[in-house]
C-alpha cells in the first residue's frame, strides 16, 4: 500500500509537468492545426536561461522562493521570446500553405534548436544548481512528499488555473477561442489574429519553460537534448487527452505520468518508453479524437 | 565569373593541405578517439589528458627508435554510430597506423570490427566488457574485464558489508552495464546470497524514482548500480530522498568528479570498483599523479591513468616490434609481459586482456578514499 502510494505521488509530480508540456501542444494545435515538434526543444531551452540565471544570482546560497521565481520567470520570458520568434520566422511565412509543409517546418526547427544546442551549450550535461535542496515535509509511515513534489505540483497547478482563466475569462481568451474556431471569420469581426497567434505562442512557450524549470529541480541535469523524449511523451499525453482541449492535456499529462510510474513500479522498466505509445495507439483506435477531444470528420 | 573562380582556387589549394601535408616518415601516427563531449565527456577527456601526457614524455625522451609520436584525436560525442565513422576516418583519411579509444565498451565496440577489418592494432584503455577484445586479434586492452570486477564488487558486499541480499539497477542500453550486472549477480548467488530484484533504466532517464520505489519495499543490504555517472549521481540522490539507506554499489563507471557535482552527499557511504587509487603509497603512482598535476591542475582518475598506460604499452610494443606494420606491433602487443604500469603490472592473456588487480573505494564528502584492493 505504501508502494502503491509513493509511486502515485512519484507519477502525479512527473505528470504535472507532462500536463505543462502538453497544454503548449495542445494551445498551438487549437490555434493553428500544426503540431509544433519544436515544443519539447523549447523546454531544454528554457531549461538553460534557468540554469544561467540561477547561476547569475547566485542561485545555490539563496534556496528561497523568491530567487526561484526570478529564475522561473527568466526562463519563462526568454522561452516566449523564443517562441514568438520562431512563430514569426518560420511558421507565419508558412501560414497558407499546405498543412504539411508547416509540419515538416516544425520538424527543422526542432532539429536545429537541438544542434544548435549542441553548438551553443556543448554535448556535455550540465548539473542544474541546487537552488532548491530537496527536504521531506511530510511523512506518512515510509511515504515521503518533499518540498520539491510540492513546488512542482503547485506551480503547475497554478499556471493551469491561471491559463484556464485566460482562456475562459477574459477578452484576450476570447478572441483565442474565436481564432481557434476560424481565422477568416474572426478577422472579419476585427480581431488581430496575427497577433492572438502570437500570443498564443508566447504563452505555451513560457509554459514549456516552466516545465524545463520544473524538471530541472527534481532531475538537476541539463543537455541539449533533454526535450526530446519529454516532448514526446507530452504530445503522447496531449493526444491522449484530445489536442485541441485544455483539459484533455491537464487529464493526459497526469494520467500519462500516473501510467508511467505504475509500469515501472509494478512491472518492468523496459516497457516505460513502450508503454507511452502503446497507450497512444490504443486511444487512437478506440477514441480517435482523444477523451476530450470532438471528433470532426474533415469537411469536403 | 572572377570571384567564383577565386573559391575554386582556395578550395583545391584547402584540399591540398590537407591531403598531402599530414604523412611524415618520422612520425608514428596514433589515432585516438574519445567521448570529449556528451555524457560521458569526463572520460574522454581524462583519457585523452593522459594519452597526451604519455605521448609528451615519450617525445621529449626523443621518441621511439628516433620516430616522434603524434596523436590524431577525435570526439565520438559518447554515440556508437560517431565512433564507427571517426575510427573509419582515421584509418582512411588519416593513415593512423594505431588507434586508441574508447572507455565506454558500446563505442569500443562499434570501433573494433573496423579496426579489425583494416589490420590496425586497437587498444581500449578501459572497456571492460569482455566481448571487446573478442572481436578480432588486433584489438587489446589495458585494463580488466567485467567478470572479475563484478567477482570482486560482489565478493566485497559479501565479506566486508556482510550484505546478504542485493538489488540491480542496471542500464539496459549500455553492453557494460549489462554484462557488469550479470557478472555480479552470478557471483553473488553462488556465495549464497540472494538477489530480491533486477530493475533496469536506459542511459539518458532522469527519473528513477519508480524504480527505487520498488526497490524500497524489499529492503536489500546493498544496491548494485552498474552504471555510468551521470545517472548514477541522480539514482543516489533520488535513493536518499526516498529514504533508502542501503549503500549502492557500482564499477568503474562511476569514476569522474562529476559523480560528485550530481550527486553530492547523497553518495556518501557508497562503493565502486575502479582500477587504481590516487592515494596508492607506490611511488610510481605518486610520481605519476605529481607530473598529472602540473601539467593539469588536478588529480588524475582511474580512466586518465589507464591512457596514460595504454600509451605505455603501446610503446613498449612498437620497441621490441620486428617491424612498424599492423602485424608485427600486433605480435609484440599479445606478447606483453609484466609491463611496469601506473595502473598495476599489465600482462596479456591469451584473450588480449590484462590480467591486474583492482582497487574498491569508498566514497564520502566527494571524495573517492582507497578500502582494499583484490588480487586476480
Amino acid at each position: 500500500m505504501e508502494g502503491f502510494l509513493q509511486l502515485l505521488l512519484n507519477g502525479t509530480a512527473l505528470g504535472s509537468i507532462y500536463a505543462l508540456i502538453a497544454l503548449g501542444y495542445t494551445m498551438v494545435y487549437g490555434i493553428l492545426r500544426l503540431i509544433n515538434f519544436a515544443h519539447g526543444d523549447i523546454v531544454m531551452v528554457g531549461a538553460y536561461a534557468g540554469l544561467f540565471t540561477a547561476l547569475a544570482v547566485n542561485g545555490p546560497a539563496h534556496p528561497d522562493l523568491f530567487h526561484f521565481f526570478i529564475v522561473l520567470l527568466a526562463a519563462m520570458a526568454v522561452s516566449a521570446l523564443l517562441g514568438l520568434f520562431i512563430e514569426r520566422f518560420a511558421y507565419r511565412p508558412l501560414r497558407n500553405f499546405p498543412r504539411l509543409n508547416l509540419l515538416i517546418t516544425a520538424v527543422g526547427v526542432s532539429l536545429l534548436l537541438e544542434n544548435l544546442g549542441q553548438v551553443v551549450f556543448g554535448a556535455t550535461p550540465r548539473v542544474f544548481p541546487d537552488i532548491m535542496p530537496s527536504m521531506n515535509w511530510f511523512q506518512f509511515g515510509q511515504v515521503a512528499i518533499t518540498n520539491q513534489q510540492v513546488t512542482v505540483f503547485g506551480t503547475s497547478l497554478f499556471l493551469m488555473v491561471v491559463l484556464e482563466w485566460i482562456v475562459l475569462k477574459t477578452k484576450l481568451g476570447r478572441a483565442m477561442r474565436a481564432v481557434s474556431y476560424s481565422h477568416e471569420i474572426a478577422s472579419l469581426v476585427g480581431i488581430p489574429t496575427d497577433k492572438i497567434i502570437s500570443f498564443t505562442f508566447a504563452v505555451g512557450s513560457a509554459l514549456a519553460a516552466a516545465a524545463g524549470i520544473l524538471v530541472c529541480i527534481s532531475y538537476p541535469k541539463v543537455d541539449p537534448l533533454m526535450g526530446v523524449m519529454i516532448g514526446l511523451k507530452a504530445f503522447v499525453a496531449a493526444v491522449l487527452g484530445g489536442i485541441g482541449s485544455i483539459r484533455g492535456a491537464v487529464v493526459g499529462g497526469f494520467l500519462m505520468g500516473i501510467a508511467e510510474s505504475m509500469v515501472v513500479g509494478y512491472g518492468s522498466s523496459t516497457y516505460r518508453d513502450a508503454l507511452a505509445f502503446a497507450i497512444l495507439i490504443l486511444i487512437l483506435l478506440f477514441k480517435p479524437a482523444g477523451l476530450f477531444g470532438k471528433y470532426q470528420p474533415e469537411k469536403v | 565569373m572572377q570571384k567564383r573562380f577565386g573559391w575554386v582556387l582556395s578550395l583545391l589549394a584547402l584540399a591540398a593541405i590537407s591531403c598531402g601535408a599530414k604523412i611524415d616518415p618520422n612520425q608514428i601516427r596514433i589515432g585516438e578517439f574519445g567521448s570529449l563531449t556528451g555524457a560521458q565527456a569526463t572520460f574522454g577527456i581524462s583519457t585523452d589528458n593522459g594519452i597526451k601526457l604519455a605521448v609528451d614524455e615519450i617525445n621529449a625522451a626523443g621518441g621511439i627508435n628516433g620516430k616522434t609520436l603524434k596523436v590524431i584525436s577525435y570526439d565520438d560525442e559518447g554515440k556508437p554510430e560517431e565512433a564507427a565513422v571517426v575510427v573509419t576516418k582515421l584509418i582512411t583519411q588519416d593513415k593512423a597506423q594505431f588507434i586508441l579509444g574508447e572507455v565506454a565498451s558500446s563505442l569500443s565496440l562499434a570501433a573494433a570490427p573496423i579496426a579489425q577489418q583494416n589490420k590496425v592494432p586497437l587498444i581500449s584503455p578501459s572497456s571492460t566488457n569482455p566481448k571487446v577484445t573478442q572481436v578480432g586479434d588486433y584489438i587489446f586492452r589495458v585494463c580488466f574485464i567485467d567478470p572479475f570486477q563484478g567477482q570482486v564488487m560482489a565478493d566485497f558486499a559479501m565479506n566486508n558489508l556482510k550484505a546478504k541480499t542485493a538489488v540491480i539497477l542496471r542500464d539496459q542500453k549500455s553492453d557494460y552495464s549489462m554484462g557488469l550486472a550479470d557478472f555480479f549477480v552470478k557471483r553473488f548467488k553462488e556465495k549464497g546470497g540472494t538477489i530480491l530484484l533486477d530493475q533496469s533504466y536506459v542511459a539518458g532517464d532522469i527519473d528513477f524514482k519508480s524504480q527505487l520505489t520498488s526497490i524500497r519495499e524489499q529492503k536489500p543490504d546493498v544496491i548494485f548500480v552498474p552504471g555510468y555517472y551521470t545517472e548514477v549521481g541522480l539514482i543516489a540522490k533520488q535513493a536518499r530522498e526516498l529514504g533508502i539507506m542501503a549503500p549502492l554499489l557500482g564499477g568503474d563507471g562511476w569514476d569522474s568528479s562529476k559523480l560528485y557535482e550530481i550527486g553530492g552527499a547523497a553518495l556518501d557511504g557508497c562503493y565502486f570498483s575502479s582500477h587504481y587509487s590516487p592515494e596508492s603509497k607506490d611511488p610510481k603512482v605518486q610520481d605519476f599523479v605529481k607530473r598529472y598535476q602540473a601539467k593539469y591542475g588536478q588529480v588524475p582518475d582511474a580512466l586518465a591513468t589507464l591512457g596514460y598506460d595504454s600509451v605505455g604499452v603501446l610503446a613498449a610494443a612498437l620497441k621490441s616490434a620486428k617491424s612498424l606494420s599492423g602485424a608485427d606491433v600486433r605480435d609484440a602487443l599479445a606478447a606483453t609481459k609484466n609491463y611496469p604500469g601506473v595502473t598495476g603490472n599489465i600482462s596479456l592473456d591469451a584473450n588480449r586482456d590484462a590480467v591486474k588487480p583492482a582497487v574498491v573505494l569508498k566514497i564520502s564528502g566527494n571524495k573517492a578514499s582507497y578500502v582494499t584492493t583484490v588480487n586476480p
